[in-house]
């Protein structure tokens, strides 16, 4: 389960941009997960509340935009949204479409930060 | 206390792609290529390797790091090929890392090396989002794991630069379907190189050593690496460190 290892790194990510902005709690983190990036949305937030305790990042909302895999056919000159993710062929001609457009994603878009001024004084 | 938005547009694994990127530099400019294996756990990347190593030591410096969740074995069945190779134990992690690798070779000087190669950990998912900087994502997929592999994990496949199906000599015992496996990989990854082999026979080696030897001297003439290209793009391009 290496989405342990990405909800780390995402905490780590989001409370140090949170950090530099003087924020001190984040309440909601916005993703976006490529459905090719292998990553359960399940599994990561599952992992991200365990690993969020004790960070600014602790009780924060996973806000998750699931980007389509996205292929261009070199045939059509045509971009189409696979219907399935290990079918890599054009459904106009039948062509073999290796070009990813998108459907890779694994990125922190934004964050909903606070600023708690009588916490910071 | 107001909330407020903050932009940040950067990939999750921001450092991992960073330290990535700074190794891959590192190695480029030290001439050093470095293939990364990646495989199903028992698919033969152990054997593989240490007949590559075997084969390869005679003309280039080659050097091999390993990682496993536990255990050295690997490593010291690597090194019976007389080439250094190093254990990365990852404490049940089930991928490698780019700090590991970084970590793991920090006792070698790179100039004495014309190869590294890593052996990642036994796993067809975990491994495809760490960048390892390496030059060449190497898939092997053994005639015993069947025909549809490689349409049950499309994920890591796409990340891959070749695949090699492995222990060829097993296929009729097996009853290994070779155009339907090759027809799968096709549908998953359109246009990938395909390499068959048996390390415990030599069928197909030679093709793989020349494949690999081919690799190094694209990079030595200074072509640009494949597996860069693969990986991912950030949202956000970031200035070099």
């Amino acid at each position: 389960m290496h989405e342990l290892s990405i909800a780390t790194s995402l905490i780590e990510v989001a409370c140090e941009s949170a950090e530099l902005d003087g924020a001190n709690k984040v309440t909601k983190l916005s993703l976006r997960i490529g459905d090719l990036s292998g990553v359960v949305a399940d599994a990561l937030h599952f992992s991200f509340s365990l690993a969020a305790e004790g960070t600014l990042c602790e009780g924060a909302e996973l806000d998750i935009e699931h980007v389509p895999v996205v292929a261009h056919c070199p045939r059509c000159d045509e971009s189409f949204t696979l219907r399935d993710v290990n079918r890599f062929i054009c459904p106009k001609c039948e062509s073999p479409t290796p070009r990813i457009l998108t459907g890779q994603e694994l990125d922190l878009i934004s964050l909903e930060v606070h600023v708690d001024e009588t916490a910071r004084a | 206390m107001k909330p407020r938005v903050l932009e940040v547009r950067t990939r999750i694994l921001k450092k991992n792609d960073e330290l990535a990127r700074d190794m891959r530099a590192a190695f480029a400019s030290r001439g050093v290529f470095v293939p990364n294996l990646v495989s199903s756990p028992g698919s033969g990347k152990t054997e593989l390797l240490t007949r590559t190593l075997d084969h390869l030591k005679t003309a280039y410096r080659v050097a091999a790091v390993v990682g496993d969740l536990a255990t050295e074995n690997d490593a010291n069945r690597l090194a019976t090929s007389g080439a250094p190779a190093i254990q990365i134990q990852t404490d049940n992690i089930c991928h490698l890392e780019a700090d590991m690798v970084q970590r793991a070779i920090g006792g070698w000087d790179l100039d004495t090396l014309d190869l590294l190669f890593i052996e990642n950990v036994g796993n067809l998912v975990c491994p495809t989002t760490w960048d390892l900087g390496e030059d060449l994502r190497v898939l092997l997929m053994a005639v015993t794991e069947g025909e549809d592999k490689p349409l049950k994990y499309p994920t890591l496949i796409n990340t891959a630069d070749v695949v090699v199906i492995s222990k060829i000599d097993l296929a009729e015992a097996v009853g290994f379907d070779r155009e339907l496996a090759h027809k799968n990989i096709q549908t998953v990854r359109p246009g990938i190189e395909v390499i068959e082999t048996s390390a415990k026979t030599g069928l197909g080696m030679q093709r793989w050593f020349d494949y690999l030897i081919q690799q190094v001297a694209r990079k030595r003439d200074g072509e640009e690496s494949s597996a860069a290209k693969n990986l991912p793009q950030a949202t956000e391009q970031h200035a070099p460190l």
